[in-house]
């Protein structure tokens, strides 16, 4: 694990997410709670929608496309066979940090 | 031969008694119908949400004058029966006399009025009628307060409606619980209850010594010596049958007139059917026995053998979110036993008296889905040994069952009644629809299920659905999604009866499963919310989806697009510079004129969006919503400025509308256009509001569609006006506001609602259209305004959180 700090949790809104950009390309940070955030690629295996752009509900997100659902525990979607990685993500005193070595992994695998 | 049938009252009993002999027989009988009312035949069961607000008085007439015209009914409303000579068979009424072969006595009931001082003031009423229904609507337009004397069924309907229409209202009931004949204590509390959270005051155990006033009724005093001040008093404490003609007659009268089985009295050519009769020791005032009496008597003047037996009833009350059912016996006794269920926290409460392994009485609140299969067990007098450990959850729950509403339904015996007014068992709906009966419309034409109080229409589309299967869509009955069991119009309505300001509020009070509802339900809760409590509550962007977030909408390589707003279509060369300029700064790479005359520019990068409406903002250039559940355009066209057909300011008009209404939510987009003339250049007769201007004034058409279906406007009014034109749309647009289910445009909810109903509130009744404007304006005095000026100040909202491309590489 080697966290990277990638800004205050206060600038992602409640029930909303941003992105940020990688080498690998955009990664979509949930907050689904004032401190439970999630990390996931910010693009539908669908046809490549940007979650970071949907309606966040629960511990999921909604493909602002064609409303597939993820759970972003698992990256699983809903009633479909396809999911979206997940990274790890953590609050610590009022920051977001991402694990900057599973961001690496991916483009590795 | 025809025989001369006269008939003396008009109610529900006699109205359905005319009805089956004119379908079985037309020539039998020549009927003459009195009635003390100057009207025919209403569906009195509902004057209830007559009185609230719910419906109209036109929308309960169940035969009117071309009725009883078609069937050679002659009418005789509005006319005192004096006296019956049963030995030269006349009845003579006010106008006068006419002879029978057979007569019907339907007087039904009169109200009872306690024997208090005061009791014949103005301003002390009853509630049987129409003429008392109005009498309190029209009382309650001066607010102020009223009390209900009585707490049974009908006072409590009084009082909720009153309430409802603004009065601050007293019920005042004798006995220690509400509705003590058909409630125990527990679910006579929690229908307390609810109805104290409506703001109505309960006094139980209260006695009334008088009633005061100088002129007219000022104040009820109880027994205890407290004083209640009331601008209205009703009476609702009971009624009595009403025999005075019979005893005159010299019938043999107890309480009520009394009858055999076959509805005769004791005078053979004389029958009486109805609440004015006793048989064999009971009265009747549901009117679930009254239909079984009126089919007895059609058949015994047709000389078709039936008798009359009493049964068990079963009532509910039609208060809106009072939600209660009450069968059988239910008092305490030796050798009987409760099945209790209590939920106090989802205010639910089931209780089922048993007695010698047979189900003999059901109490339930809150929850009375199952009340008619409980109602069954009581008739059929089942034995309910086997399944007793299960037997309060209901026949979901029996022989393993899931919990599907539809295997509740499905599971009920064909004998099962459904329509408890009409007294129609499963059996005859699921035959009817086999016999092609493919909607709900054509079930209650056919078989009268739910065509009378309606509470059971639920129950009658499951039963379609369970006959049909995947032919039969379900109509409104759906649950929003899997997060709630409720509908639409269940969720609109508890946001403004409970009241609900938040959504946390709404989580938490009406049972949501998930913490903060989905993409379905929370944009519709998130609509609802800010449409009913504008101040109180505010739109929250997180609810919305992307393109209403973001001020723009999305393309499907995930950039967005741009549509200044033009208003009512009019540009000028300053505005197109600046488009043109912006076009090239962000390397736009589409500009395409749309179909709502403006112009889009597509293509355009997320980051980018803040600094192009900063840059069209200066330009003087606003949010056209392009992309909103709200107001989108008015298409206009020249007229009078430069064509030589027109005849109204059309773009003007245009142009005022689209200020008027610019940046308001709706349930779904909304699209005006004005034409100056009947060639309709702006295309205004497939538009939600499309006003055509001719020499006269303004034609304004509502409801039309050009998208997933095709559909002319509907014509709302001709106004002469512009002033009156803006007026009528404004309040049309707030009324779809208000009542509309999400993502309906407004030509689906008016063909649910009705043309006539919208009429009746924005274009015959003049204080509810101001109304609607003021809760428009008052809306807008938050929503008009344009997000792009406030969205281009956090340009930092809408660029990466971070940017770790450097990081990855290291």
């Amino acid at each position: 694990m080697s966290w990277i700090d990638i800004g205050p949790v206060s600038d992602i809104p409640l029930r909303g997410a941003r992105k940020i950009k990688t080498a690998q390309g955009c990664v979509a940070v949930f907050r689904t709670g004032p401190d439970e955030v999630f990390a996931a690629t910010d693009s539908c295996p669908h046809k490549g929608g940007p979650l970071s752009e949907g309606i966040v509900h629960g511990q999921s997100v909604t493909c602002p496309l064609h409303n597939w659902v993820f759970d972003l525990n698992t990256g699983q979607a809903w009633g479909e066979d396809a999911s979206i990685t997940i990274f790890p993500v953590q609050v610590r005193e009022g920051r977001v940090w991402i694990d900057g070595a599973s961001l690496a992994a991916r483009s590795a695998a | 031969m025809t025989q001369k049938l006269v008939i003396i009252g008009a109610g529900m009993a006699s109205g359905r008694v005319i009805e089956t002999l004119v379908e079985t027989d037309p020539d039998a009988f020549e009927i003459t119908l009195f009635n003390a009312e100057p009207r025919g035949n209403y569906n009195r069961i509902m004057l209830s949400p007559v009185l609230s607000g719910e419906k109209a008085y036109e929308d309960i007439i169940t035969h009117g004058d071309d009725w009883y015209a078609q069937h050679r009914v002659t009418c005789r409303f509005g006319e005192h029966v004096v006296r019956i000579d049963p030995e030269r068979k006349v009845v003579e009424g006010q106008n006068g006399p006419v002879s029978y072969d057979k007569l019907v006595i339907a007087t039904g009931s009169a109200p009872f009025i306690i024997p208090v001082p005061g009791k014949d003031l103005p301003g002390v009423i009853t509630y049987r009628d129409l003429d008392d229904t109005n009498a309190m609507i029209e009382a309650a337009t001066q607010g102020g307060t009223a009390v209900v004397i009585g707490g049974g069924l009908l006072g409590l309907e009084a009082a909720a409606g009153l309430a409802e229409r603004g009065m601050a209202v007293t019920v005042v009931h004798l006995m220690g619980h509400l509705m003590e004949r058909q409630l125990d204590e527990a679910a006579g509390y929690l229908l307390r209850k609810d109805l104290e959270k409506r703001g109505i005051t309960i006094r139980t155990q209260g006695s009334t010594k008088a009633i005061i006033g100088k002129d007219r009724a000022e104040a009820v005093v109880l027994e205890s010596g407290e004083t209640l001040s009331a601008d209205l008093v009703v009476m609702a404490v009971g009624i009595r049958p009403e025999t005075r003609l019979a005893t005159d007659a010299g019938l043999d009268v107890a309480r009520g007139i009394e009858v055999s089985a076959q509805m005769q009295t004791s005078d053979p050519d004389i029958f009486a059917v109805g609440e004015c009769v006793e048989f064999d020791g009971t009265l009747f005032g549901l009117v679930a026995p009254l239909y079984d009496q009126a089919r007895v008597l059609a058949r015994t003047l047709l000389n078709e053998p039936d008798a009359f037996v009493v049964k068990d009833t079963a009532t509910k009350l039609k208060v809106t979110g009072c939600d209660l059912f009450s069968a059988g016996d239910f008092a305490e006794a030796e050798g009987r036993e409760d099945i209790v269920l209590r939920d106090p926290g989802r205010g639910i409460y089931k209780r089922l008296v048993i007695e010698d392994d047979r189900l003999i009485g059901a109490v339930m609140y809150g929850d009375t889905a199952d009340g008619n299969w409980f109602f069954g067990l009581i008739k059929d007098e089942t034995d309910i040994s086997e399944m007793r450990e299960t037997l309060i959850f209901g026949p979901a729950y029996q022989g393993g069952a899931s919990a599907d509403p539809l295997s509740a339904v499905a599971a009920l015996p064909r004998d099962a009644e459904i329509c408890g007014c009409n007294g129609i068992c499963k059996g005859t709906i699921v035959d009817a629809i086999e016999g092609g009966a493919a909607d709900l419309g054509a079930v209650r034409a056919t078989t009268k299920a739910s065509a009378s109080c309606g509470t059971c229409t639920g129950l009658v589309e499951q039963l379609l659905q369970v006959t049909l299967g995947d032919d039969f869509q379900m109509p409104a009955a759906q649950p929003i999604c899997g997060c709630c069991d409720l509908t639409h119009e269940d969720l609109r309505r508890l946001i403004k009866s409970k009241p609900l300001k938040s959504q946390d509020a709404v989580w938490q009070e009406l049972g949501w499963t998930t913490r903060n509802g989905c993409h379905v339900c929370r944009p519709a809760v998130n609509f609802y919310l800010l449409a009913d409590w504008p101040l109180e509550y505010r739109d929250d962007p997180q609810s919305r989806f992307v393109n209403e977030r973001k001020h723009a909408n999305i393309q499907k390589d995930g950039t967005f697009s741009v549509v200044p707003r033009m208003w009512g279509g009019i540009t000028n060369p300053r505005e197109l510079r600046a488009i043109a300029d912006a076009a090239d700064k962000y390397n736009v790479p589409t500009v395409k004129v749309t179909g709502g005359q403006r112009i889009d520019l597509l293509g355009v990068k997320g980051e980018d969006l803040p600094h192009i409406w900063a840059d069209l903002n200066k330009a003087g250039m606003v949010s056209g919503h392009a992309y909103s559940k709200g107001l989108r355009t008015v298409k206009t066209c020249v007229g009078t400025d430069h064509c030589r057909f027109g005849t109204q300011d059309s773009t003007g008009l245009g142009i005022k509308l689209e200020q008027m209404l610019w940046g308001s939510w709706t349930p779904h987009k909304v699209k005006l256009a004005v034409s100056g003339c009947p060639r309709n250049c702006a295309e205004a007769t497939c538009k939600d509001v499309g006003i055509i201007c001719v020499d006269s004034g303004y034609q304004v058409g509502v409801a039309g569609a050009a998208g997933m279906d095709l559909k002319e406007t509907e014509r709302l009014c001709d106004v002469p006006t512009e002033a009156e034109a803006i007026a009528v749309t404004v309040a049309f647009i707030q009324l779809y506001r208000e009542t509309a289910k999400y993502l309906d445009r407004p030509y689906k909810w008016v063909a649910k609602v009705g043309l006539d109903w919208v009429k009746g509130r924005v274009v015959d009744n003049l204080d509810e259209r101001a109304r609607l404007i003021a809760a428009f304006e008052l809306s807008q005095s938050i929503y008009r305004k344009d997000p792009w000026a406030d969205h281009a100040k956090r340009a930092e909202a809408y660029q990466p959180l971070a940017d770790l491309t450097l990081e990855a590489a290291e």
